[in-house]
């Protein structure tokens, strides 16, 4: 699955940690090949100020160093909570931590992606969809203009916080244009779904530059959207 | 709409002094202290957008939104438990609760606020909680841990719910007593009836980003610290307990 490959993590195998569970039960668990994997924020292939004046550097810095670190941190913090609490077999432990998972590992998935759809102009940001998923967006939407139209409509209109999305519905091989609210990623509106490009439409994405004013965030974001990778995903996972 | 939920309704019109019910009109209410008064905690920037800006697009849009419906004359509080409909909301819905919750949000604030409650507040949230310091930790948690965009209240739970709208409130909880709840995006504890709003904080980003960005938590400390008017949720709590005797 594409979100999967985007994720930054490793091992914690390779990692002792100063506060291992009671031996007994760590020990057992270490030696399963599934062994806690912690993840780590990937690193932006441009700078923060790279994208300006579309999105400030100031929102990109926050919006990497402070937001997404903290849903990576609280994913690991709940991940190793369920570990825990499968080897206990607590089920209703495991359940409650559900939402957790759910919300901070959603917060990292769709801000991965949404780092790989931003593109500095220099470097094709802003550019329109070559390739066959331009074509795809023109036998779906009718046309580029009328995708965009749809996304900023649907983005303004989602309350409160969420996502919007362009995903490819791998089973009926069609393109898609959905929202989430707060940190689902796009599979959970569908197993089938796959996300080519997620535009951030939390406040704190606009908030420093546009304030209360969402729509003009949607106008401007175009301007540097990494079409060459959501094109990429779209051939990868329609071929 | 049944006759339960509309009782409820005029109680709570009453409790907070609505307006007409007839050819209602809704209108921009001012903060009760000027836009800079809660400066340096909560700066008069942020007032001007979070008042200036987004209630006043609330208050707009709701008008829009209702006249000429048969939404049209209805108190705000009927539209929001109307327009809730169950949990399956109506397009009125968000706009009419977010009037109503920046509303009732101001007059939760006052300059030179925060510290402790006294009185029968005090002596509730202590009978409830365990102690002020309990309730604090409850209510900050509430405020820290509602997902994405929100309020957290500190509400008196009065009577049985009415269960029209009860779709999924914590109903396994005693009546007449004080509750800490979170709500999500618009929602608040009008919808599921049996419940009167003392307190709220406004956990939506727009109301502490230019302020505190990401810092949540200290946005939620500080507004308990320097921010809550102790006696307007005082005032709610006589008229609540009134109300539902
Ligand atoms: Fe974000
Ligand atoms: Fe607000």
């Amino acid at each position: 699955m594409a979100a999967r490959a985007l994720l930054t993590r490793k091992t914690l195998a390779s990692v002792l940690r100063k506060d291992a569970r009671p031996l007994g039960v760590g020990a057992a668990v270490a030696t399963h090949s599934r062994g806690l994997h912690v993840y780590t924020l990937p690193d932006l292939e441009y700078d923060y100020g790279a994208l300006e004046p579309a999105i400030s550097g100031e929102i990109m810095q926050l919006h990497h160093q402070k937001h997404h670190q903290t849903y990576i941190t609280n994913y690991n913090k709940a991940l190793e909570q369920l570990q825990d609490a499968v080897a206990k077999a607590d089920s209703s432990a495991v359940v409650k931590l559900q939402a957790a998972i759910k919300f901070n590992g959603g917060g990292h998935i769709n801000h991965s992606i949404f780092w790989k759809n931003l593109a500095p102009v220099r470097e094709g940001g802003g550019e329109p969809p070559k390739g066959s998923l331009g074509w795809a967006i023109d036998t779906h939407f009718g046309s580029f203009e009328a995708l965009i139209q749809k996304v900023n409509a649907e983005g303004a209109a989602l309350q409160g916080s969420g996502w919007v999305w362009l995903g490819l519905d791998k089973e009926l091989k069609r393109l898609v244009v959905e929202t989430t609210a707060n940190q689902d990623p796009l599979v959970t509106k569908a197993p089938n779904l796959i996300p080519l490009l997620g535009i951030d439409v939390w406040e704190h994405a606009y908030y420093l530059q546009y304030k209360n004013v969402r729509p003009d965030y949607l106008k401007n974001i175009w301007k540097v959207i990494n079409w060459k990778y959501a094109n990429d995903v779209y051939e990868k996972e329609s071929s | 709409m049944a006759s339960l939920g509309l009782q409820n309704v005029a109680g709570i019109n009453l409790l907070f002094k609505e307006g007409p019910k007839v050819n209602a009109k809704f209108e921009l209410k001012p903060p009760p202290y000027p836009l800079n008064g809660l400066e340096p905690v909560m700066s008069q920037q942020t007032l001007e957008f979070h008042w200036g800006k987004h209630h006043r697009t609330y208050v707009e849009n709701l008008k829009k939104q209702v006249v000429g419906t048969e939404l049209d004359g209805k108190s705000l509080e009927e539209i929001i438990v109307t327009a809730y409909n169950k949990g399956d909301i109506l397009p009125a819905f968000n706009n009419a609760a977010q009037v109503w919750n920046h509303d009732f949000f101001w007059e939760c604030m006052k300059p030179g606020g925060g510290g402790k409650p006294s009185g029968e507040l005090l002596e509730l949230i202590e009978r409830d909680f365990g102690s002020f310091e309990k309730f604090l930790d409850e209510f900050k948690a509430a405020a820290a841990t509602q997902f994405g965009s929100g309020w957290a209240w500190l509400a008196y739970k009065a009577s049985k719910l009415d269960g029209e709208n009860a779709a999924n409130p914590p109903s396994a909880d005693e009546d007449n007593k004080l509750v800490v709840i979170k709500s999500p995006n618009a929602v608040n504890p009008l919808v599921w009836g049996g419940y009167y709003p003392l307190l709220t904080i406004d956990v939506w980003e727009h109301a502490y980003y230019l302020d505190f960005q990401n810092r949540r938590p200290d946005y939620i400390s500080v507004f308990m610290d320097k921010l809550v008017s102790w006696d307007a949720v005082s005032s709610r709590l006589e008229q609540a307990k009134a109300l539902s005797a």
